[in-house]
């Protein structure tokens, strides 16, 4: 479609010089903040990642850092066969012992720290800390959701993750920031302060809940609206851009060749026949042709060319082989006779299988003919038509008589596996 | 056909203006157009009202379409006959309006003669297929996968399924009554019976067998 292009097109255009700084996908251990980075800064991700958790213990800066780079970079859309400034193969996926080591090397540094006199206290580092790997939890599905609707847009959707999957994290991630609340609350004031603390913090939350409810709710909706609104423009959209392909373009063709209704009507017979096919035409199979779908395009190529309306009746149906197409190609041939010959502007085909039987009629109401006085140079008939289907195991018979119109039926034995 | 016999009282419901007065030029002298509308509810209201011998209904239309003028039509006066006319020939729509009680169908593309004939042939109690929907028709009543429950309306006979084949040859009910051998009046019956049975028929893949056309 010619306006249809994807919102993230630009970046196939954005040149190596106005890079911007993503949080990476594919080197990444959190959130990818660091990865990014280091892509960005052309610097090896182990030395940011350091950096960052060398700053932690700098009164907690690299965790504000961190989650302030988060919240405000974005994550790259995926870069599937987009040109990297590196190479791929110098991405690697952190592995499992990557983060242990990562894990191992943060909590000797926690200790080493908690010796020295920068120590905040445990009553205060590990309720944060608590609270950051549920926060971690809750901001990594925001991720992964996004990611997923980038991939849904872009080409095949990711292998879904389970919504239960999914509604578990998000509960943990909010029972681990919860409880390190309490936590908090309860190593500062003593046990029955907390309480009144969280009674107090329950009930303006609640009140804010029931305040700003309706206000909530509405936004959902309209969100909601907005995004159906928007399927339904884009699917007018394409209605339009269809519509404007096709039957416009026919439309301004018929008039412009208003003086010569053979050609209109062949421009409009043509023109019914896409709009038709497009509106309900019969799902094909992948690739396989079918012995009525060939038919059906024989019958559209004839018209096309001799202004003649043939309609197709099907029956039934079948894949096409040697034997079907020859069959199609015969038939094929009494369209075209029937078009030139037959003076008639109307031609009835039809075609059945039932079970290994294929019968196909094609007949016109037109001026007909004498079989026994036809000229031999009429090769039509006695060879692309009767020759042809002996030929393939089948056969032919052409009635007609003049003044009362011709009927060729084909007859064919079909190869059923 | 001759100048004395009676012209049959045509009513048409179509939403479209242009296809209305199409076709009362096209018919002609030939039938007595009594009135037209251009939705279900005005329709119901004048049909009942006006009694026409034959509704010349269209198969898509806003509210329900021309089923619901026939059902709607039907509950009140079941003598009425109608025709359904569409430019689809999407399977399930065309078999939706014959179950629903017209007793034939043809395209919008038929000739002006073609469908005052074809008019004509409803008002006398006949039913009218199209080389399409005889060919729907074929299909319908061929898989061997619905349950056959009452052979009576489930299956058709040797001798339907020939008048069938013939008409979705494009054989007009004279040409196939000297084809078979047959009067006029056996090829209707026939076509009649088909039409009972397509309209009874409990063969639950009726109206969905035409998506999937089976593949053999």
């Amino acid at each position: 479609m010619p306006f249809g292009r994807s919102p993230w097109d630009h970046r196939r255009t954005l040149s190596p010089t106005e890079r911007r700084l993503y949080r990476s996908t594919d080197d990444r251990i959190l959130a990818g903040v660091c990865g990014g980075l280091a892509e960005h800064l052309s610097l090896d991700s182990r030395a940011v990642r350091i950096a960052f958790a060398v700053l932690v213990f700098v009164g907690g800066t690299g965790l504000i850092l961190y989650a302030a780079f988060w919240a405000v970079v974005p994550q790259r859309p995926d870069t599937e066969g987009l040109a990297r400034p590196r190479d791929r193969s110098h991405r690697r996926r952190p592995d499992r012992s990557d983060l242990i080591a990562l894990c191992v090397l943060a909590g000797g540094v926690v200790l080493l720290v908690r010796q020295t006199g920068f120590w905040i206290g445990d009553a205060f580092v590990w309720p944060v800390l608590v609270a950051a790997v549920g926060t971690a939890l809750i901001w990594h599905q925001a991720d992964e959701s996004q990611r997923r609707r980038w991939a849904a847009s872009a080409r095949a959707p990711l292998t879904e993750r389970p919504a239960r999957v999914v509604a578990a994290r998000l509960a943990g991630g909010v029972v681990l920031v919860a409880v390190s609340v309490v936590w908090l609350l309860i190593s500062q004031d003593g046990l029955q302060a907390a309480t009144r603390g969280l009674l107090a913090v329950f009930a303006a939350v609640a009140g804010l809940a029931l305040i700003t409810g309706p206000w909530w709710w509405r936004l959902v909706r309209d969100l909601n609206d907005e995004r159906r609104e928007r399927i339904r423009a884009q699917e007018k959209a394409e209605l339009a851009a269809h519509l404007h392909d096709s039957v416009l373009q026919t439309l301004a063709l018929i008039q412009g060749k208003a003086s010569q209704p053979r050609e209109v009507q062949r421009l409009a017979r043509a023109q019914e026949r896409e709009l038709r096919s497009w509106l309900f035409g019969r799902p094909q199979p992948d690739g396989t042709q079918t012995l009525a779908g060939a038919v059906e395009a024989a019958a559209a190529e004839v018209e096309d060319m001799h202004v003649t309306s043939i309609d197709v009746v099907a029956v039934g149906d079948a894949p096409l082989d040697e034997r079907l197409s020859a069959v199609v190609a015969a038939a094929r041939e009494a369209m075209v006779n029937a078009a030139k010959f037959a003076g008639v502007e109307q031609v009835q085909v039809f075609v059945e299988v039932e079970g290994d039987r294929v019968t196909v009629f094609v007949r016109d109401r037109g001026v007909g003919f004498d079989p026994a006085t036809v000229d031999n140079d009429r090769r039509g008939v006695s060879e692309s038509i009767v020759g042809r289907m002996a030929r393939n195991g089948g056969a032919a018979v052409v009635r007609s008589s003049p003044g009362n119109g011709t009927e060729v039926e084909l007859n064919m034995t079909r190869v059923t596996q | 056909m001759t100048a004395d016999a009676p012209r049959p009282r045509v009513f048409i419901v179509d939403d479209h203006q242009l296809f209305r007065s199409g076709v009362r030029a096209e018919l002609g002298d030939g039938v007595d157009v009594v009135g037209d509308a251009d939705e279900v509810g005005a329709a119901v209201e004048l049909i009942t009202e006006r009694r026409p011998d034959v509704v010349l209904v269209d198969v898509h239309m806003p509210d329900g379409g021309g089923r619901a003028v026939i059902e709607s039509v039907a509950a009140v006066d079941p003598d009425i006959r109608f025709l359904a006319i569409s430019v689809s020939d999407a399977a399930e729509d065309v078999i939706s309006v014959i179950r629903a009680g017209a007793r034939g169908y043809v395209t919008k593309t038929i000739s002006g003669p073609e469908l005052a004939d074809a008019i004509r042939r409803v008002a006398e109690g006949d039913a009218v297929f199209s080389p399409r929907l005889a060919g729907f028709v074929l299909d319908a009543f061929a898989g061997a996968e619905a349950p056959v429950v009452d052979p009576e309306l489930d299956q058709l006979t040797n001798r339907e399924r020939e008048v069938l084949r013939l008409i979705a040859r494009g054989y007009a009910y004279k040409e196939i009554a000297r084809q078979l051998e047959i009067s006029v009046k056996t090829v209707e019956t026939h076509v009649s019976a088909v039409l009972r049975k397509l309209q009874l028929s409990s063969r639950h893949e009726l109206t969905r067998w035409a998506a999937d056309r089976r593949l053999t």
